[in-house]
């Protein structure tokens, strides 16, 4: 083969000739290469003819192509040159030896290709060689390659190894990204969360109250407090006051809403968040029938506990700009006041410049 | 050690003796979790302590242990997908065995924090081989053993293979290749996830 033009070929464009001089003087010398070397070599070549029909394939073009003898078939009606545009004939071509092609199938899959061509010498025609590029992996399942449809030296086959290879990576890794993720939300809610009731616990609350102020809708707020809970304590053993809190904190859950928050803050005391409702007279009711609810004995082992809860409880109506800890502050206040007052009670915190205190 | 090694031993526990054998294992090597990360790299004194542990809960020899984790990784269902990895190796039994000395690099492609001990195939003349095994884990080479037996039926090919012994270091391992073609070896689609062709 050779870069010169000779009898009947086109002459080379100043480009093509720039992307095909040679490297080395022997470079220049002409090759004798048999087909069957060529095929060995190259087994996706296709040898074309100055008129642009197709004088030898390499073996796994063949394949491709399902035909072995693909003889005298016109390249152009088979491929599409898609890249550099506006190649539809040996001519353009032949401008464009020696530069990276972009070619498609024209029929069936319309498998695309990487292709380069160079002249033939003596011949006017034009050997192409072709691979997949990085598409290979669709090419090979396409048209059922095998390994031994690829030289040794292309590193075809090294390309979908690796891509297989990476995505198995891939999958193990995005596997431990799911576990890590469901084990950091369980830690969450581990950290959230009072293990002895399941509920919120002082954090979650925290949060919860920092996001309504946020929100700055109304809401109200119970400061709840076990009466006589030191005495079950004592009479009955811990194991007796662990269930009643448990009790205490199902009942709780069944007097309110599910958007209610319901957190235990300390031994035997509980806050109450209540999106939403900041009238007193919904709050005191429900105070009221929180308080009845957890005077009911509650069962622990045929014994009969008996307790009840005094309230606090504020609103962020009665604040211009309410803050988490002046509210805490004021329930636990109201909290204070129902206690002092006997117990069993409800408070309602209030301003002094805004009214008469309210309590039941 | 690797994740992907220990997950791998863990696999092979579990799937061949069971959930319980290897939760005694676990429990036995004092590892304090239930199951290996594949990503994550762990102390080599663990993967012993698996090792010594199963051995002992098998009543076998550790060597043979191994051996059988190395069909295991090609053999069982559950790792189709490392069987396809190693036969992109080569295209007949022949070609792989050449390609061995390639592996450690291919791995390295894939998973660049996975150290494989380097591996030479030397030409005895005929159809024998000997591979050697330098810089692995103590007993990588039992393992390569029973990987080249699986890979020998995998292949089709009839081959007889030894642990030699361990020389400074270095394993060596007797390859007797007497019939590349000897059976209808299990078929490879080089595009996963072709069916059949």
């Amino acid at each position: 083969m050779s870069a010169r033009p000779e009898n009947g070929a086109r002459p080379l464009s100043a480009a093509a000739a720039q992307r095909l001089r040679p490297a080395a003087a022997c470079v220049t010398d002409t090759l004798g290469l048999t087909s069957i070397a060529l095929a060995r070599l190259m087994p996706m070549y296709l040898w074309l003819g100055r008129d642009g029909l197709i004088r030898g394939a390499g073996p796994t073009l063949a394949k491709i192509l399902a035909g072995p003898d693909l003889s005298g078939r016109d390249f152009f009606a088979i491929f599409q040159v898609r890249r550099p545009r506006g190649i539809s004939g040996m001519a353009g071509l032949s401008r464009h030896a020696g530069a990276r092609l972009q070619l498609r199938l024209r029929d069936g899959p319309r498998t695309g290709f990487r292709g380069l061509a160079v002249p033939v010498a003596g011949q006017g025609g034009m050997l192409i060689n072709l691979s997949f590029g990085i598409a290979v992996g669709q090419g090979v399942r396409v048209h059922a390659l095998t390994n031994a449809d690829f030289a040794p030296t292309d590193l075809a086959v090294e390309l979908l190894y690796l891509t297989e290879a990476k995505a198995l990576v891939m999958e193990e890794l995005n596997d431990l990204n799911r576990r890590l993720e469901t084990a950091r939300r369980d830690a969450e809610t581990e950290a959230l969360t009072d293990t002895l009731t399941g509920l919120v616990n002082r954090r979650g609350f925290d949060q919860e109250l920092e996001a309504l102020i946020r929100q700055g809708g109304p809401f109200g707020l119970m400061h709840l407090d076990l009466d006589y809970f030191k005495q079950v304590n004592d009479t009955l053993g811990h194991a007796a006051g662990d269930h009643v809190l448990g009790a205490a904190g199902q009942r709780l859950r069944g007097e309110m809403r599910s958007i209610d928050m319901i957190a235990r803050v300390g031994g035997d005391e509980f806050v109450l968040l209540l999106p939403g409702i900041d009238r007193a007279e919904r709050l005191s009711a429900i105070a009221e029938r929180v308080i009845a609810r957890l005077s009911q004995p509650i069962d622990y082992a045929g014994a009969p506990c008996r307790i009840s809860a005094s309230v606090g409880i504020t609103r962020s109506s009665a604040y211009d700009a309410p803050v988490a800890a002046r509210m805490l502050a004021d329930a636990d206040a109201a909290l204070y006041a129902s206690k002092h007052a006997g117990r069993g009670r409800w408070t309602l915190w209030h301003d002094p410049g805004k009214g008469p205190p309210r309590s039941g | 050690m690797h994740g992907l090694v220990n997950r791998s031993i863990q696999s092979f526990l579990r799937d061949t003796y069971g959930p319980a054998l290897w939760h005694a294992v676990a429990r036995s090597a004092g590892l304090g979790f239930d199951s290996f990360e594949p990503m994550l790299i762990y102390d080599d004194a663990l993967t012993e302590a698996v090792l010594g542990a199963a051995a002992h809960h098998l009543d076998r020899p550790r060597d043979s242990v191994l051996e059988d984790l190395g069909t295991y990784l090609v053999s069982h269902p559950h790792l189709e997908p490392l069987r396809r990895l190693l036969r992109f190796g080569g295209v007949d039994f022949l070609d792989f065995l050449n390609s061995l000395d390639d592996l450690p690099g291919r791995s390295h492609m894939a998973v660049p924090d996975l150290d494989l001990p380097q591996l030479e195939l030397i030409e005895e003349g005929g159809d024998h081989f000997t591979l050697i095994c330098c810089g692995g884990p103590k007993g990588f080479g039992h393992v390569m053993v029973g990987i080249l037996r699986a890979m020998a039926d995998d292949y089709g090919a009839l081959a007889m293979l030894d642990h030699n012994g361990c020389e400074r270091g270095c394993e060596r391992i007797q390859v007797h290749l007497l019939d590349h073609a000897f059976a209808q070896g299990r078929h490879f689609d080089l595009a996963a996830g072709s069916t059949g062709s």
